[in-house]
């Protein structure tokens, strides 16, 4: 099962390779990670999403517990939350397809960022599977270039995770 | 400095640790320097004299190390006083190994200083042998200066890096000034919690003796990503109480959490008062007294008939500070203890439900969880189940009647290994630390050696490190200078450090090489045996074998060889009261012997070999 784990560490160098040297040294998966500071400058907030049954999931959670620069962790996946990925695309936008184009980035509430006479910079956000499906809506046209940020989520009401 | 290190017999080894005070010109003079700002005197010091002070007021006396380019301002440090003595190794690999048996004897974490490149990656199966067996240790690493780090300069590794898979925790120190709270918060690291090996890496320029800062210890540290467990959970320890009182077959299975947890007296206290039979593993032997009739020996791979046996019956188990690893459940964890409710207690929740589910978790340290089990034991309104304990007591002397660790004699006058650690543990009466190198001959000492008290039996057990036993024995020696420290040991582990025979030399240690000699790596050739068909690929070398008679004699040691089985006890315990000087007994002993009983790969507990002929 897809998780997504957000992890509260210190924002210290080598954090960030310890956290995912710990993937790969206990042969987990990392899809997607995202990191930067938070609103405390000493506090970074990284976000992963990863796949496994609820043991591994327990495990990994665990063993990040474990790593001295972590302070707090959640599985955002175990609650409401909302998560967001955002989304910067290329696409080859000339004739018929330029308003092809321009009609789906609309109907996915993109936003066109960068025009050349040949072609669209789209930036989207969304759930990753909204992501998905905005690419699978452009098969008819060519994708020149992608750059997604990887997940970020919060949990929905109360909850929050902070120091 | 340890005080026992002065008491008259030997006089060698104390003059060593003596010697080495007074050739340190110790003026002591940069610590006296003082600069009064305010009302307060502060010390200025520079990164390399902070260090090495910082050591000593973490309660530090001793370090195992090799010096080299990025090290030399620390080693300078060292050179001008007299508080931290340094122990010099033929090789980094052995500081770190002498480190961790200081620290497994001790309970104190032990401390190894080493240069960057080489010498750091040569510190790194210490680090990971400490590291697989939750060893308190502070491994200090010189590094190039800040400015050359990334240019690939001379003897330029990525420490923490290269460290970082096999450490708690490490740091890199970027300013002078940080080195005594970086200090503070690794010997912190390493001892709480579950304890491990923390590496701090410092470049040169920060022990730069031409700068100066003011120096003051932290008296305490938090870390507020770091919270390590203090207690277990009382609710958590009701439930598994009223579980481990209502057994009708238990086993309580301990590791070497308990150990080094110490909580050995109250385990044992608690076995007793509950009457059920104890169990340890490899890591955990001397945890509970190996002499008692409630122990039923080692478990799992090479454990006893008995204990696996009643491990695979139970109905619930209690497991202290074990891991369940692969060489106890033998791999497939479905077959593991069908019948068993789990009681888990460790302090590492990452190693609760790790390998086999927990039915009763509880997180914490050993020493308080046990208390206030016992509390709870005592006050229970609940009773032992006196007459379903006394059917599985006898169910379990049934098992002990096969005797599966009883040794026949060979043709001719040959030596079994087996009957070389009988005869060490009748000389010395049980009451040496051992340490061990890896193959059969370890498995020998755990199975024929009977540990009765914590921290004497000292291998290693996880990573299982050839070339760990002969420094092991040396950080031993050290710290216990009148203590008999015996390393056991194969011809082909003894080679791996061989060369710290050198370090014996120059720090006077009186230990006992007991090299159980069969000409081969046994154990790799057992598996050859058992499992290849006999094919004894790259494990056999009886022609190029060293006389280690004449090698010892070449260090400045004493060398005896046994052949004969008649002659075992005797020339053993004439090696053993040789008290002031090293003996390395090399013991030609049957190549043809194999470590039994063997758990049958894949299998259930249950399913051993006892012999070449026998299985259950």
């Amino acid at each position: 099962m897809r998780r997504i784990v957000s992890i509260l560490m210190e924002n210290q160098p080598g954090a960030l390779s310890r956290v995912v040297g710990l993937f790969s040294q206990r042969n987990y998966n990392i899809n997607s990670l995202t990191v930067a500071p938070t609103e405390d400058p000493t506090l970074s907030r990284l976000t992963l999403t990863t796949i496994g049954d609820d043991r591994k999931i327990e495990q990994i959670i665990k063993h990040l517990n474990k790593i001295v620069d972590v302070a707090k962790l959640v599985d955002l996946t175990e609650g409401s939350h909302i998560e967001r990925e955002l989304m910067l695309v290329k696409v080859k936008a000339t004739g018929a397809q330029r308003a092809e184009v321009k009609r789906v980035a609309d109907i996915f509430r993109g936003d066109v960022v960068d025009v050349t006479p040949t072609m669209y910079t789209i930036q989207l956000t969304g759930t990753s599977e909204k992501l998905d499906g905005f690419i699978q809506a452009l098969a008819g046209t060519t994708i020149l270039e992608m750059a997604r940020t990887g997940v970020s989520g919060i949990a929905r009401g109360e909850k929050i995770l902070a120091l | 400095m340890q005080e026992a290190g002065c008491s008259g017999l030997y006089s060698e080894l104390s003059s060593f640790r003596h010697s080495r005070a007074v050739s340190c010109h110790c003026t002591d003079y940069f610590w006296d320097i003082q600069n009064q700002t305010e009302d307060r005197t502060v010390d200025m010091l520079s990164g390399g004299d902070m260090l090495i002070r910082a050591l000593h007021d973490e309660g530090v006396d001793l370090i195992f190390g090799y010096p080299g380019g990025a090290a030399l301002h620390i080693y300078d440090a060292i050179f001008n006083q007299d508080k931290v003595d340094h122990v010099l190794v033929r090789h980094e690999q052995a500081a770190t190994h002498a480190a961790d048996g200081y620290a497994r004897a001790t309970g104190k974490p032990g401390v190894v200083l080493v240069t960057s490149g080489p010498g750091a990656t040569n510190a790194i199966t210490g680090i990971a042998t400490a590291f697989m067996d939750s060893i308190p240790m502070v491994v200090i690493s010189g590094q190039v200066t800040l400015d050359s780090i990334g240019s690939d300069a001379f003897q330029e590794t990525d420490m923490i890096g290269v460290s970082r898979p096999v450490v708690k925790h490490s740091f890199m120190v970027q300013r002078p000034e940080d080195i005594p709270m970086v200090v503070k918060q690794a010997f912190y690291i390493a001892t709480t919690g579950r304890p491990g090996p923390v590496v701090i890496d410092i470049p040169k320029d920060v022990t730069d003796p031409g700068q100066t800062f003011p120096y003051e210890y932290p008296e305490s540290v938090k870390i507020r990503s770091y919270s390590p467990p203090t207690k277990g959970h009382s609710g958590q320890i009701k439930k598994a109480v009223e579980i481990l009182m209502q057994a009708k077959k238990p086993v309580i299975y301990t590791g070497g959490g308990v150990v080094l947890g110490d909580g050995a007296q109250l385990l044992t206290e608690l076995a007793q008062m509950l009457g059920y039979p104890v169990t340890n593993t490899l890591m955990g032997l001397g945890a509970y007294p190996a002499t008692d009739k409630q122990f039923l020996g080692m478990l799992g791979m090479h454990g006893t008939y008995e204990a696996n046996m009643a491990m695979h019956e139970s109905d619930v188990i209690l497991a202290i500070g074990a891991r369940f690893d692969d060489r106890v459940t033998n791999s497939d964890v479905s077959k593991f203890c069908p019948d068993a409710t789990i009681l888990h207690v460790d302090i590492d929740p990452a190693s609760i439900s790790k390998t086999v589910t927990a039915h009763v978790p509880i997180v914490g340290p050993v020493e308080p969880v046990l208390k206030e089990m016992l509390e709870q034991v005592k006050n229970s309104k609940l009773k032992v189940h006196q007459e379903a304990l006394a059917a599985w007591w006898k169910k379990i002397d049934h098992w002990r009647e096969r005797q599966c660790l009883a040794v026949e004699s060979a043709e001719g006058d040959v030596i079994k290994p087996q009957q070389a650690v009988s005869a060490l543990y009748e000389v010395t009466g049980g009451d040496a630390y051992i340490t061990s190198d890896v193959g059969q001959h370890q498995m020998f000492a755990a199975q024929y050696y009977h540990f009765d008290k914590p921290r004497r039996w000292i291998n290693s057990g996880g990573l299982g490190t050839m070339g760990f036993g002969l420094p092991a024995a040396m950080g031993v020696q050290l710290a216990f200078p009148d203590a008999t420290v015996a390393c056991i040991t194969g011809e082909g582990s003894i080679q791996m450090n061989i060369q710290e025979l050198a370090t014996c030399k120059q720090c006077a240690l009186p230990i006992k090489i007991v090299n159980l000699n069969n000409k081969a790596l046994g154990m790799v050739k057992q598996w050859q045996d058992m499992q290849y068909g006999g094919r004894h690929s790259a494990s056999t070398y009886a022609d190029s074998l060293p006389d280690f008679i004449a090698l010892a004699e070449a260090y400045g040691h004493v060398g005896i060889r046994i052949d004969k089985l008649s002659e075992l006890k005797d020339k053993l315990a004439q090696a053993m009261a040789i008290k002031d000087k090293l003996v390395f007994i090399d013991i030609q002993v049957d190549p043809n012997e194999h470590v039994y009983p063997m758990a049958i790969r894949g299998g259930y507990m249950s399913e051993m070999f006892l012999s070449k002929t026998e299985r259950t």
